[in-house]
């Protein structure tokens, strides 16, 4: 009883350690700008205030890297679930050639440094004319989420006892009501998860979207956040930057909190056990 | 497979061929996006590298062979940057495991509030990696922390100095990417089995020796696993360094020296062999874990 004590001790400084940054971010985006002076700045703010976020969303700045960002990230996100739930099935259900060369490819993609893409992609991008677009984007996330995708949604894909679609059909169902009826609801847990985290990959990129964009016709809100100016010149940026970050920090909150159990079951069977 | 190899000629069925077919279709489109996304562009770099070319001087473009090379390698930036990468990532990826693995364990003892830890956990794994830059370097800003009011280091500049400036670099690094290390360590730690455990508990082994002689090496592919991404993915650091200061006071990183080069300088030879180099570092990694320590790399790829 008493060591079982200890553990819920630990438990919540862990707690604190993932939430207190959380904490400050919120203060400093409910701070007035007249909160942030070389002098003795505090933790909370003096008065707070909801201000920074109307003028954040009063800037096109702002508002056209979000649509960039919610458009672009769900893109990519169905693009690489769909291209890897291929892959997956091939990969838990058939034996065929080709099979450990797409995961070795995989796992090279995984470690592959992205920055040493940039000068490439960059000058190509601006000679097929994809430079500044969302397509410019979409492909490098595309391509970069894969191996997450594939990896989770195959170690998904095995657990799923495929006899059951047989079973299904020796029972009089037919092909498309066995798939339907069995197996979806089956794979669906499985390409849900791999669509969170594939979500948060993309939704997380700065890199490339700081070297492929130049306007807001494609910039996404991490790239938006470095250009980000106050409401004047003579305003501190600092809370409208972090009333900007609790927005973009909102749909990764609500995903975790709604399926803190997926993600985990998702992290810990797609990268370490096959 | 090794029946396969003893036996004359095996006549391969229809179904056979037609699972090996439709197997090839499945995969096509990601080998087709993975190969094409990369390889090209890695191949143009290659082929780049070997140009003295800068964007805004299309017409001096001229062959100068291995000569970029040559003079990154004698380069003080460059030495500089791969110091600044490689400090960085020696630091966080030896504090991460250790906290991740202190993390790990309490999510595997713990019995109340199981959940709500594994959702706080979580945060810090799916936050905007810019965004935990901002937060980190507005605390310790002169302008709007309040590191320095707490610690009564009043005027005290920390993006002033290189090592500093390392500091907070690291410690928002730390904080956003540990979740993930112990979240990888908790999926080897559960398959320690736990009779061994008491097997050693009735032997009197003390809580140290059991977790040095049992847990530890019964875990050691998933803490090789976690290694290796976690020093990949720290080596490859350029968000916290752009964001907190920029590359300024000998903060730059090699990934952030890539992307200097190549798209603000448009010096794209001389950011090519960069980006090169880059690429042959993280090889270079790769190989010395799975060679040199022994990295089991079937159980991530999914081999069954």
């Amino acid at each position: 009883m008493k060591t079982s004590r200890w553990w819920t001790v630990a438990g919540v400084v862990i707690v604190a350690y993932s939430l207190f940054p959380l904490v400050w971010m919120l203060s400093l985006s409910m701070k007035p700008p007249s909160d942030i002076v070389s002098g003795e700045p505090q933790f909370l703010p003096t008065t707070w205030t909801f201000d920074n976020f109307k003028e954040v969303f009063s800037q096109s700045l702002f508002t056209r890297a979000l649509i960039n960002s919610i458009g672009i990230s769900l893109i990519a996100t169905l693009l690489a679930v769909i291209v890897a739930m291929f892959a997956a099935y091939a990969i838990a259900r058939l034996e065929f050639r080709g099979k450990r060369l797409l995961l070795s490819l995989a796992l090279a993609i995984a470690m592959f440094p992205q920055a040493a893409l940039v000068g490439p992609l960059f000058n190509m991008w601006r000679g097929i004319g994809i430079y500044d677009t969302w397509l410019g984007l979409i492909i490098p996330y595309l391509t970069f989420a894969l191996p997450l995708s594939i990896w989770t949604m195959s170690a998904f894909f095995r657990q799923i006892p495929w006899e059951m679609e047989q079973a299904a059909q020796v029972d009089g169902a037919t092909a498309w009501q066995a798939f339907r009826k069995v197996i979806v609801p089956l794979a669906a847990p499985g390409v849900f998860t791999t669509a969170i985290l594939t979500f948060f990959f993309c939704w997380n990129d700065f890199l490339f979207a700081i070297s492929l964009t130049s306007t807001d016709a494609a910039r996404t809100v991490p790239a938006a956040l470095a250009f980000f100016q106050g409401a004047s010149q003579f305003e501190s940026p600092v809370p409208y930057i972090m009333a900007a970050a609790v927005v973009v920090t909102i749909p990764v909150v609500i995903l975790v909190l709604a399926f803190q159990r997926r993600i985990v079951a998702g992290l810990t069977s797609g990268a370490v056990k096959g | 497979m090794s029946t396969a190899t003893k036996e004359p000629k095996v006549v391969v069925s229809e179904r056979v061929k037609g699972e090996r077919r439709l197997g090839l279709w499945l995969t096509a489109p990601s080998f087709v996006v993975m190969i094409l996304v990369t390889a090209y562009p890695l191949a143009y770099a290659v082929v780049l590298s070997l140009f003295n070319y800068r964007l805004t001087d299309p017409g001096g473009r001229e062959f100068v062979g291995l000569n970029n090379y040559w003079v990154i390698l004698r380069d003080a930036v460059w030495w500089n940057d791969f110091m600044t990468t490689l400090i960085i990532t020696v630091v966080t990826v030896a504090i991460e495991l250790v906290i991740g693995f202190m993390f790990a364990y309490v999510m595997l003892r713990i019995i109340r509030g199981r959940g709500p830890l594994r959702t706080a956990i979580l945060i810090p794994y799916g936050i905007v990696t810019v965004v935990s830059a901002f937060i980190w370097r507005y605390a310790f800003a002169l302008d709007s922390g309040f590191v320095n009011q707490w610690f009564g280091l009043t005027d005290f500049n920390w993006f002033g100095d290189r090592w500093s400036a390392l500091f907070v670099i690291c410690l928002s690094e730390i904080w956003k990417t540990t979740p993930f290390i112990s979240l990888l360590l908790l999926a080897g730690l559960v398959q320690v089995p736990e009779d061994m455990q008491e097997a050693a508990k009735v032997d009197g082994a003390t809580a140290w020796q059991r977790l040095v002689k049992v847990t530890l090496p019964n875990m050691k592919a998933a803490i090789m696993v976690a290694l290796l991404f976690r020093t990949l993915d720290a080596w490859r650091i350029f968000d916290n360094p752009f964001v907190m200061t920029r590359g300024a006071n000998n903060t730059e990183t090699i990934s952030f020296l890539a992307y200097r080069q190549n798209v603000t300088l448009v010096n794209l030879g001389m950011g090519s062999a960069i980006s090169v180099v880059l690429f042959l570092s993280v090889v270079a990694i790769a190989w010395v874990f799975v060679k040199g320590f022994k990295t089991d790399l079937s159980q991530v790829r999914g081999d069954s």
